[in-house]
């Protein structure tokens, strides 16, 4: 073959390309061939999967599939296929109730504030643990501030609301140093905000910040040394080589902060929502649930929910696509 | 580098003095950098401590101090009034013990299903298994919603049942992610190729020898699952009407935040002691509630941050 080619000045790469491509034909069972082979050799590897798959499918997909009542006019009779079509009355009708802009704006402003808060805090506090020497007191604060992660959101909102309760809780006698008076900042709307991101601050940043421990052990010791011999201070190489050589996990972190903003949680919220309180405090994921389970209006909540999870999917792809171009990471490098 | 530098380390490692690997004396803004470190530290150490030890000296005061709002570090009127209170309620202890049912239960399906579909896509002879795995991450991205969802556990008449609460959150795809991720990068080809040659099947292979080799991260995901199951409520709040079937989160939820006491006052004066030992009740049963999970969490900490960190490796 090679002689062929000497012989031949012509463009050498086309002949060898076929060649390979001829040869690949020839070793290379097709993809069904292949399919085959594996099904007939690793059955049980097949059946395996039967089970959690299903799960997937009947737990997962259907529902999606489900997700068609919020076009049609739901009755239980009939079930989701059979059900009339309405087409977009749901969502029309959500869009001009005058509940709507308040949903929109009190999921957005909440799930933004909770990842402008939680999103640096953790990086400051494993930046901090990372400078100081292993030992008793850095284990200390690494375990105790992991620790509130463990604790179950219910225990977290009522010592939160035990906390603060005006007359019981400690937070008044600080504030009474002070020379405030009580304030009932469960009965106040402008306080659930900030009562729900500091309370979720003091849950998740010793967690989250494991993670960027481990990223920060991953930095190359030897550009710290080299920083350190050129006389950099400790300021200057934690700008210069450890918030660089976190910065990978920190955009991935980020995305999925940003990108998951209208998905903000049900759980804390609800629990934290009193008739006080609801001017700010309603969000989505409590809206589709009073609608869809307790007003059993099953169209009109699954509308409300689809529309919040499709805005979601675009803002996560949307972020994703933005910080591959500005910083080269994301989600699917 | 370091051994090169051992000379100057010995000489100028004067106590006080930063042990590392090469040393260079600190500067003096270094030194005060890193006292403000500390401080910041400390700070953040407190501010997490102080409500943990305020809910426990609470729930150990007398139960006038507690809504007197006497009690802050430290027990005032030692008491354990609340305790016997909260393990002598029916309520309660129903609930516990319904949320050790879901919690064990729960996590042996978990697992199970976890590893069933994690093992095969682990193995690069498993034909499609991108296409799952791309399936099952779509799964992340977008999800029917809640009355779908609530749509299918009716369907298949589990609304109200105990399966309700382990089955429809059954696998996590961040689970399947961390196992498949660790079958792939601990369990070698060859190994396989060797258990072949001497007549194991699939199945056999996977019991004998990936399943003894895995433990640690069965152990990480049994304890993912474990927490989860134990700590939320959401499952319930939406498939479960029967008190009885109530894991312990919605029973505290009842108590803590609904503020619904059991039982019923009949005086003024045996009304105001209720309330009284309401507000106590409550500190009691916060502990009580999370004292499992504190306890063993020391222990595995260093673990769950493993397997959080295997299941982060993409790949």
């Amino acid at each position: 073959m090679s002689g062929t080619i000497e012989v031949k000045p012509a463009p050498p790469a086309p002949v060898v390309k076929q060649a390979a491509a001829a040869t690949t034909r020839i070793r290379r069972p097709s993809r069904w061939t292949e399919a085959r082979h594996s099904f007939r050799r690793h059955w049980q590897l097949y059946l395996l999967i039967i089970i959690p798959l299903a799960y997937f499918v009947i737990f997962k997909y259907i529902p999606i599939s489900n997700a068609v009542i919020a076009f049609k006019n739901y009755s239980p009779i009939k079930g989701p296929w059979g059900s009339d079509w309405v087409g977009f009355k749901n969502f029309e009708l959500f869009f001009q109730n005058p509940v709507f802009w308040t949903l929109v704006k009190n999921t957005f402003l909440l799930a933004a504030y909770t990842v402008l808060a939680s999103f640096p805090i953790p990086i400051i506090l494993a930046v901090a643990l990372n400078e100081i020497r292993q030992g008793f007191f850095k284990k200390t604060v690494q375990l105790v501030t992991y620790a509130p992660y463990f604790i179950s959101t219910v225990v977290v909102v009522s010592m939160t609301i035990l906390v603060l309760s005006p007359r019981i809780g400690f937070v008044d006698d600080a504030i009474g140093l002070f020379g405030i008076p009580s304030i009932d900042f469960l009965g106040d709307p402008n306080y659930f905000r900030h009562i729900y991101v500091w309370s979720d601050v003091w849950q998740t940043t010793g967690y989250s910040a494991v993670i960027y421990l481990a990223a920060l052990a991953g930095i190359d010791p030897a550009l710290h040394e080299s920083a350190k011999i050129d006389g950099a201070s400790r300021i200057r190489r934690i700008m210069h080589v450890d918030l660089p050589g976190i910065m990978p996990t920190a955009v991935i972190i980020l995305v999925l902060g940003v990108g998951n903003i209208m998905s903000i949680g049900f759980e804390k919220a609800f629990l934290l929502q009193n008739p006080l309180n609801l001017a700010q405090s309603e969000i989505i994921a409590t809206y589709v649930y009073k609608t869809g389970l307790l007003n059993a209006d099953f169209s009109m909540a699954t509308a409300v929910g689809l529309f919040n999870s499709v805005i979601n999917l675009f803002l996560l792809l949307g972020v994703n696509f933005a910080a591959k171009r500005i910083t080269g990471n994301g989600l699917w490098s | 580098m370091s051994v090169t530098l051992q000379p100057f380390k010995a000489r100028l490692n004067k106590p006080g003095a930063q042990v590392e690997k090469t040393t260079i004396a600190e500067t003096r803004t270094d030194r005060i950098f890193l006292i403000g470190i500390k401080i910041m530290l400390t700070v953040a150490l407190i501010a997490v401590l102080i409500p943990l030890i305020y809910v426990v000296a609470n729930s150990f005061s007398s139960a006038s101090a507690v809504s007197g709002g006497r009690v802050f570090l430290w027990p005032v009127e030692p008491s354990l009034r609340a305790y016997r209170e909260a393990l002598s309620d029916p309520q309660i202890l129903k609930g516990y013990y319904n949320s050790l049912i879901y919690a064990v239960g729960g996590t042996f399906i978990s697992v199970t299903l976890t590893i069933a579909i994690a093992y095969p896509l682990s193995r690069k002879t498993f034909f499609g298994r991108n296409v799952i795995m791309s399936v099952l991450l779509f799964t992340m991205l977008f999800s029917g919603g809640l009355i779908p969802t609530y749509l299918v556990v009716q369907d298949l008449g589990l609304l109200n049942t105990r399966w309700a609460m382990v089955i429809p959150s059954a696998i996590g795809v961040w689970q399947v992610i961390i196992a498949r991720t660790f079958f792939r990068s601990t369990i070698p080809d060859d190994l396989y190729e060797a258990a072949v040659l001497d007549g194991a099947s699939d199945l056999r292979f996977l019991w004998s020898v990936v399943l003894p080799l895995s433990k640690p991260v069965i152990a990480v995901i049994a304890l993912m699952y474990a927490i989860f199951q134990w700590n939320t409520y959401f499952d319930a709040l939406v498939y479960l009407k029967d008190p009885g079937l109530y894991p312990l989160q919605i029973v505290l939820r009842n108590i803590l935040i609904l503020n619904s006491t059991t039982g019923s006052a009949s005086d003024v004066a045996q009304q105001l002691e209720r309330q009284q030992l309401a507000n106590v009740l409550k500190y009691a049963l916060i502990v009580i509630s999370s004292l499992p999970v504190l306890l063993i969490y020391p222990f595995i900490a260093r673990h769950f941050t493993k397997g959080v960190m295997v299941g982060a490796v993409k790949g």
